[in-house]
């Protein structure tokens, strides 16, 4: 099988959509003449051309409203933000019209259209560059959020998500965009909604998704070096959510560790730990652990960088907490 | 509100320098210059981390407006404030230690390049949101008014900026209430890799001051001396009248738009840059001090040799800092209140 950048894969799924579909296009800052900031658009103005590849000026609120208006009379926008940290600029548009226009129009405006870009920490870039913001997405009805963690899922899922006929988020990493994997030359779509059980065992759950997953799959290596065998679950899409793969697996571990890259507060992995007490409450064997930011915003230097971020041994601290294990 | 409306036009010699201003604002852009090139030696070398956008072209904007300033003024700005830091007189020292991501560092090594702050020197802040502290600056305005204090605020942003809707929004208000502020629009042509031609509507950027209100004007960017002018009329109009300005300043970035962008082959040729190199503002200020007979070769050297201690000794000092204490990571997040 091809293997392949996450970026590229991206790429390809951008590239085979618009080609299926003429009403597809693709808006953002950078992403025409300069080839996308992290070069996710690569070579699609040459193909497309300038009505399907657009640059735009700074004006995330703008032109993610302009994507609204476009979707609203049957175009399928592809919103670019080039990172997740500048799209807050935007959130009105996202939140407010976006996720409501189908509700409030009583079903007659439907909005298909992706916002999608980078999200979460680099490398210091402190406090207004490294955010996570999957939580506050996933809390909004009336918006589909997906976070690939790998180059397939990144492709099948972006596919999905552009002929979905609702609005989707979608979270990348900017340190995934070089991440290599096999990619299948055949067609696949990987259906919003589903989990990916990426690794089996019976030990311990670890739930998890986006570029999460990579320190999730790390850890399960590493730990079955000691005979501690991991199931571990990527997610894929965090709304709608595969609470039956998770329920499944941690009726088999009784033990869960759920590991997100963001804040603590009111993150993703508090909704996951509701769904747990709430379908295995009978089976757990101890409380379930969350690994996290550190509840602060992210610092510059490289040391406190790193003691603010999940890690591995943080993750399998975890693990160990849940196994009672020294 | 009520204002003060002066008829007397701002002093025509507001700005004017002497042979030792001169000197100074030569050893600021020098100083400043020799700082960056050891930025990006640092930043190859893996000891300057995240991003690092260098002001390398762009010395005199900051310098000639940041030299027009009192001490009890204010600035803020962009990501892009090594320059305008060192410029308002934060330490070699401070900066290099916050690039350097250490204890020592303007922002106890939090912040970083992109965010440079300093309460002694009413810096306040670097900001990495395109558009984000345009009203904030504005907001520092408002509180000076509010307070009947006389000070301004200079409020730095790229060319980018012009096109954000809080840019507008800002602009609006300030216009709307005479606040004192000076918007500098350092139009160095590209928001990253987007000439400005493909990014706003109007290309001649201090024309937007139309839409408010505000008096508004265009200056060469590279030369310091005539940007101070710029800004002693800016200021005049700001303390006296309480009346905002928008200052476009035409100048050129002769770097990437951060350490990851190439200098020039995507967005820009190399032809264009050589040309505008030639325009380097430490040049343009020297030339003018040689027809005055205030500097030659050799007292040039010296002050490169001066500069160049400084910078060295930034270094070391910031690679001697230690790195800010484990549990600072905890700390600055709320503050105690105390009453
Ligand atoms: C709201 C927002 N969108 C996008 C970015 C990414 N970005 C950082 S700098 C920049 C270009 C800004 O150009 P300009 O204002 O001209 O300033 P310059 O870098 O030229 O000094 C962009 C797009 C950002 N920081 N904030
Ligand atoms: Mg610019």
């Amino acid at each position: 099988m091809p293997i392949v950048t996450y970026r590229d894969a991206l790429n390809q799924a951008l590239r085979e959509e618009m080609q299926r579909d003429d009403r597809v296009f693709l808006m953002g800052e950078e992403v025409a003449v300069y080839q996308g900031a992290y070069k996710v658009s690569k070579g699609l103005l040459q193909e497309f051309g300038e009505m399907r590849v657009v640059d735009t000026p700074i004006t995330e609120l703008g032109f993610a409203g302009i994507g609204v208006g476009a979707a609203m009379v049957g175009l399928r926008p592809v919103i670019e933000f080039m990172t997740w940290n500048f799209a807050l600029l935007a959130i009105d548009q996202v939140v407010n019209a976006a996720a409501k226009m189908l509700y409030m129009s009583g079903g007659q405006y439907n909005i298909p259209m992706v916002f999608r870009g980078p999200n979460g920490a680099a490398l210091q870039l402190s406090a207004q560059h490294s955010q996570a913001f999957e939580s506050w997405l996933a809390h909004i009805p009336g918006l589909k959020v997906v976070s690939p963690g790998n180059p397939y899922d990144a492709k099948g899922l972006l596919k999905a998500a552009i002929r979905d006929d609702n609005p989707v988020i979608m979270f990348e990493g900017e340190m995934m965009y070089n991440m290599k994997g096999e990619v299948p030359d055949e067609e696949y779509i990987i259906p919003i909604g589903k989990g990916d059980l990426k690794r089996e065992g019976d030990h311990c759950t670890i739930v998890t998704y986006g570029k999460s997953i990579n320190l999730a799959l790390q850890v399960a290596d590493a730990m079955a070096k000691d005979g501690i065998r991991l199931d571990v679950i990527d997610l894929r899409s965090i709304r709608p959510i595969d609470t039956e793969m998770i329920a499944a697996s941690v009726r088999k571990t009784n033990r869960a560790v759920v590991l997100e890259e963001g804040w603590e507060f009111c993150g993703v992995g508090a909704q996951i730990v509701d769904y747990i007490q709430r379908d295995c409450f009978d089976e757990l064997d101890a409380p379930v652990v969350r690994v996290h930011q550190a509840d602060v915003p992210m610092p510059y230097a490289r040391n406190l960088e790193k003691l603010a971020k999940p890690d591995m041994n943080k993750t399998i601290a975890a693990v160990k907490k849940v196994m009672y294990l020294p | 509100m009520a204002r003060k409306k002066t008829d007397a036009p701002a002093d025509p010699g507001l700005g004017a320098t002497d042979a030792a201003q001169r000197r100074d604002l030569l050893r600021s852009m020098l100083l400043q210059r020799r700082f960056e090139e050891r930025c990006a030696e640092a930043y190859a070398l893996g000891r300057i981390g995240g991003f690092c956008h260098l002001y390398i072209g762009q010395e005199a904007c900051g310098t000639g407006i940041i030299s027009m300033l009192r001490p009890d003024d204010y600035v803020i700005t962009t990501y892009r404030d090594h320059g305008q830091a060192l410029a308002r007189g934060i330490s070699a020292r401070a900066v290099m230690a916050e690039l350097f991501g250490r204890s020592d560092g303007c922002a106890r090594g939090k912040g970083g390049s992109m965010h440079l702050f300093d309460r002694n020197t009413n810096f306040l802040g670097g900001h990495g949101i395109v558009g984000g502290h345009v009203p904030i600056g504005t907001g520092v305005g408002f509180a000076i008014k509010y307070r009947g204090g006389d000070q301004v605020i200079a409020c730095f942003m790229g060319e980018s900026v012009v096109n954000t809707g809080a840019f507008h929004e800002a602009l609006n208000m300030a216009g709307l209430w005479k606040l004192p502020v000076v918007y500098i629009i350092e139009n160095n042509r590209y928001g990253m890799g987007t000439a400005l031609e493909r990014a706003s509507a109007i290309h001649d950027i201090y024309q937007r001051g139309a839409a408010y209100d505000m008096p508004r004007g265009v200056v060469d960017g590279q030369d310091v001396l005539a940007v101070r002018k710029a800004m002693g009329e800016a200021i005049h109009r700001a303390r006296t009248e309480s009346m905002p300005t928008l200052l476009e300043v035409r100048t050129y970035r002769f770097m990437g738009h951060s350490m990851s962008d190439a200098v020039s082959g995507t967005y820009r040729t190399k032809a264009e840059l050589e040309e505008y190199m030639q325009r380097d503002p430490i040049n343009v200020l020297r030339a003018h001090m040689e027809t005055q007979g205030e500097i030659d070769d050799t007292r040039m050297a010296a002050l490169d040799d001066e500069v160049k201690a400084e910078v060295q000794d930034a270094w070391d000092f910031a690679e001697a800092s230690p790195e800010p204490a484990p549990e600072s990571l905890w700390e600055d997040v709320l503050v105690e209140t105390t009453t």
